[in-house]
């Protein structure tokens, strides 16, 4: 766990803290290098590159969009239905969405 | 040093080891050694006096794990792996997560792959971060005693060549269809993605069943996201004969791997540069870099080095330094442009 914890605050993105996930998802459903899926992300949330790293920026970003945080806050967005706006903003296809829709059997 | 341990080195030591890193690595894999200006940036790094360092804003890069979720309660913790899950995400900043069978490899997975389903999808519910499902192709464990066919670490030092070679070609028979049937299974509940983590540990067969059942399972699912992460620098000739469309893969360093890697439809290429015990974490991350960039430059698909325990300059040692990891992960980030770790 300690290696985990050096490398995520060394050189890690954030995750869910920042845009990490976002960044990370391009790279899984798209091959995307990590100059090209931050320049996709940022400009699909409407920030600077530099911004996709910054969590105070993005705390306020995913509040907005509603994107999913750190925190748990009722009433927002959180789990699968997070990854719900996260696959209709960045235009990809979240497997266990896609799943998810089929199994409630709407076309969304 | 390589193993953990605190040393002291000067000004001159420390360039000396940066230097004989960098050319051990650039002689083996017959690639360019570091330039001037790279050996003064890891320099910096390593005379930085302060028991952490990170990268620049703006150099951060994707995480990606072996066993992730299995960190916490091997400690000891008593959690589960939906807990563990919650925790990556949230405590730590994970920007992926992976789970996998306690056992780590395909074969021990596919006898529990309904309770491996059952908490993969209902971790998927209540997590935003994307999340792969990893096991080791680990060939080892289909030898006898543990598996079906003879033991290859048995008849080679009997001299009986020709039989080692053809338990090896059927054990791969068997590893591939292990791992599409429960990479399969996996995907079918959800996960983002499947990775195939210390692949080549018991050397050409093992690359070759990793590479073999990559090619299935994206023609099976062309969207499915594959890592595939390596075990060492070097592919081991355990049989020494087999080939991937035409190359032949013992011997394969670093940059050749990726090329097959790409080849088979593999999404995120993951190499693994082992750490020399007796040398300076210095000496360690100049070659594991060495190794590294050149995957990075000519790789048209993300690289994430591995980087944990003894692999990609990060010492031998059971609780890794912060101070020899921050470096070692700032070093890997800052100088090869890797897309991720």
């Amino acid at each position: 766990m300690g290696m985990a914890i050096t490398h995520s605050i060394a050189s890690g993105m954030g995750g869910v803290r920042t845009a990490g996930d976002l960044v990370g998802r391009m790279q899984m459903t798209r091959g995307m290098k990590i100059r090209e899926a931050k320049e996709y992300v940022a400009g699909k949330l409407r920030v600077s590159v530099a911004d996709l790293s910054d969590p105070v920026t993005m705390a306020e970003v995913r509040g907005d969009l509603d994107l999913g945080r750190i925190r748990s806050i009722p009433k927002f967005s959180k789990g699968i239905d997070a990854k719900f706006r996260i696959a209709e903003l960045l235009g990809i296809e979240i497997n266990c969405v896609k799943l998810f829709k089929q199994r409630v059997g709407r076309g969304f | 040093m390589g193993d953990g341990y605190l040393t002291d080195m000067t000004e001159s030591e420390l360039k000396k080891d940066l230097e004989n890193g960098t050319l051990d690595a650039a002689t083996k894999g017959r690639i360019p050694s570091l330039s001037e200006d790279e050996l003064r940036h890891l320099f910096e790094i390593f005379s930085n006096p302060s028991r952490f360092v990170s990268v620049e804003p703006g150099n951060e890069v994707i995480l990606s794990f072996d066993g992730g979720t299995h960190k916490i309660y091997r400690l000891g913790v008593n959690t589960g792996r939906i807990h563990n899950f919650q925790l990556m995400e949230r405590a730590i900043g994970a920007d992926t997560m992976e789970t996998g069978h306690l056992d780590y490899c395909f074969k021990a997975a596919k006898t529990l792959i309904f309770e491996e389903q059952q908490e993969l999808e209902q971790a998927l519910l209540v997590t935003m971060l994307p999340i792969f499902y990893g096991a080791m192709p680990n060939l080892g464990v289909y030898s006898q005693p543990d598996g079906p066919f003879p033991n290859p670490a048995e008849l080679l030092p009997q001299g009986k060549i020709k039989e080692a070679r053809a338990a090896q070609e059927e054990t791969v028979e068997m590893a591939v269809r292990d791992m599409v049937s429960v990479a399969t299974s996996l995907y079918e509940v959800g996960a983002d993605g499947i990775n195939f983590d210390t692949t080549g540990a018991a050397g050409d067969p093992d690359f070759l069943a990793t590479l073999r059942a990559t090619r299935i399972l994206k023609e099976k699912y062309p969207q499915m996201c594959i890592e595939l992460g390596m075990s060492s620098e070097f592919v081991l000739g355990m049989h020494g004969e087999l080939e991937f469309d035409g190359v032949r893969l013992a011997g394969l360093y670093p940059q050749d791997q990726m090329k097959l890697a790409e080849k088979a439809g593999v999404t995120i290429f993951g190499p693994a540069i082992n750490s020399v015990t007796n040398k300076s974490c210095a000496w360690n991350v100049a070659r594991a870099v060495t190794f590294v960039k050149p995957c990075v430059e000519r790789g048209r698909i993300p690289v994430h080095a591995n980087m944990g325990m003894g692999v990609g300059g990060t010492p031998v040692a059971e609780y890794p330094p912060a101070d020899a990891v921050s470096r070692a992960s700032k070093a890997m980030a800052e100088i090869t442009r890797l897309d991720g770790l």
